[in-house]
């Protein structure tokens, strides 16, 4: 555990020090600052974050393999893996560290957009409960996305691989709950629980459902232990 | 300090470690010679913990590779093959990075920074990015990192490749320097350079140790394996059955060349013929135009014992 802060500290450096994450955040910034526009204009002001949320969750989907590809792939390619993995730290740390790089990294992305709940604020009358969920939410969202794009990253040695094949993974979970309406029955529930989406509509709409908390985090436990024995597939090889 | 017992590694059906066992003894600098492939990197990797043997047993300070697999990893400074090193960090704060991760205390980490920095010739770049540094330079962040925890052993693979002339030199020095209180493990296809830092060299072909014995045990070899140069003018095919008949010759070769004879013989343990040679030629009344006594060289030695099978 010790080595986690510094650890956390140079991934997180290097986000920063490379072009890819101020394209993604431009990117973000705009695509939501336009739905946030476009949202303002035809939706009642309680409304509006509701929708914002939803699709930051979209972009989410999109933007985290982008964030994770990187992770483990390119300190394999680089073999600075090498140097990593004979420094006395263990693989847990090693996975999360990265992860928590990661989110805080997400959670950097995210905090601009509270600009629109300022302004919503001071001319309109948003539920500020619905938002605070709304945002945690988002959070645990993002988190498993994460977590998914981590364990891809373990397995490649190449970025775009790793970010292609999390992406597919992340759409197929997205798409579970849409599609799980045409599922057999006893195929219905089980679907509609195991989509990512239904969950975080009970985050948006102010609900804290133990269920939903507890699927998101399991989500995350389960695919950072996967990444921790990705880690360690260099061992048995 | 370091024992191995048969150890074996495997790649997918290529056995690149095939049964090696060897000790190093604390204080020793031993040098791993072998060409490209042989299983240099792949056994140094092993002993740093960085992947578990197939089959067989190593141990570092007495503590199991896998097994403890943390206390190994926190006795030792180890530099990779081509030195990865984070491009996008700049080298005092790449060195600050390592030094917490290798639990350097807090108290002594400045102190400590500068001194490899000193050490390491890397006063000027200390605030370099290390992706702007040049090759030599990077290899010598890669060794002030491996040593900034003051390890009791030293992994070192390749430690001087591409460096220049010069930086050959002041890596060497600074190698056998640091030797003087450490255990260090180097490998390297360089031979002159295991002939001036290590004391014990091992060399490895195709996953097995091929010769493993100290330098002046080499030299001795090596010795042994002499040959004599002759130019002799005269009849050839008698001449060559003379000196075929001269006690402790093992093998005679001659060439031609403008009625001059040119013979290469190889004797038994090395053994100094050169005076029957001289009696055999006054006898005969030959015309000895030159003669010398080539003493192999590692080189030869390496070559040989690398290209047996």
């Amino acid at each position: 555990m010790i080595n986690i802060p510094n650890l956390t500290k140079r991934e997180l450096l290097s986000y920063f020090f490379s072009p890819l994450a101020y394209v993604i955040m431009t990117v973000f910034l705009l695509v939501i600052g336009f739905f946030f526009y476009a949202a303002l204009s035809e939706s009642s002001n309680s409304q509006v974050m509701k929708e914002v949320l939803g699709l930051m969750a979209f972009i989410t989907l999109i933007i985290s393999p982008m964030i994770t590809m990187r992770l483990v792939a390119e300190e394999k390619k680089s073999g600075t893996i090498e140097m990593l993995m004979t420094a006395p730290v263990t693989d847990f740390e090693v996975i999360c560290s990265k992860f928590l790089a990661a989110l805080v990294f997400y959670v950097f992305l995210i905090l601009p957009t509270l600009a629109y709940v300022v302004l919503l604020l001071v001319w309109g009358n948003p539920d500020i409960g619905s938002l605070l969920t709304g945002y945690l939410g988002l959070i645990l969202l993002a988190g498993v996305f994460l977590s998914i794009g981590l364990f891809v990253s373990t397995l490649s040695t190449n970025q775009i691989v790793a970010a292609v094949v999390t992406f597919v993974i992340l759409i197929l979970g997205w798409l579970l709950g849409y599609l799980s309406a045409s599922f057999p029955s006893f195929l219905k529930e089980v679907a509609a629980y195991a989509g990512f989406i239904e969950h975080l509509f009970n985050f948006t709409k102010g609900l804290i459902d133990s269920r939903d908390i507890i699927y998101y985090l399991s989500l995350i436990v389960f695919f950072l232990f996967l990444s921790i024995r990705g880690l360690e597939i260099r061992r048995w090889k | 300090m370091i024992e191995v017992s048969h150890l074996t590694k495997q790649f997918a059906g290529v056995k690149a470690v095939d049964d090696i066992s060897f000790n190093v003894q604390p204080g020793e600098i031993l040098g791993f010679l072998g060409p490209n492939g042989a299983g240099k990197t792949t056994t140094m990797r092993i002993l740093a913990c960085f992947m578990p043997p197939t089959t067989g047993q190593a141990t570092v300070g007495g503590h199991d590779v896998v097994t403890r697999s943390l206390t190994v990893r926190r006795m030792l400074g180890y530099l990779p093959e081509n030195v990865p090193l984070y491009p996008e960090m700049r080298v005092n704060e790449y060195l600050k990075f390592r030094a917490k991760l290798k639990r350097v205390p807090t108290s002594e980490r400045a102190g400590r920074i500068s001194q490899v920095l000193d050490q390491c010739g890397l006063n000027d770049v200390r605030s370099k990015i290390i992706g702007h540094l040049s090759k030599g330079y990077r290899q010598r962040v890669g060794l002030a990192e491996a040593i900034i925890s003051n390890p009791k052993l030293l992994i070192l693979d390749e430690p001087t490749i591409g460096l220049d002339p010069n930086q050959i030199r002041q890596v060497r020095a600074l190698i056998k320097q640091l030797g003087q209180e450490r255990t260090i493990i180097l490998s390297t296809h360089i031979l002159p350079e295991v002939e001036m830092i290590c004391n014990r060299v091992i060399i490895i072909n195709q996953g097995r140790i091929a010769a493993m014995d100290t330098i002046d045990g080499l030299a001795r070899t090596a010795q042994s394996q002499a040959k004599i140069n002759v130019e002799i003018r005269g009849p050839g095919a008698e001449i060559q059955r003379t000196f075929e008949n001269i006690p402790g010759v093992k093998n005679v070769s001659r060439e031609e060349k403008n009625k001059i004879n040119m013979f290469l013989i190889e004797t038994e343990d090395g053994r100094d013929i050169r005076e029957a040679i001289y009696q055999s030629a006054v006898k005969n009344k030959w015309v000895l135009l030159e003669m010398k006594r080539t003493s192999a060289t590692l080189e030869d030695l390496f070559v040989k014992v690398t290209a047996r099978e």
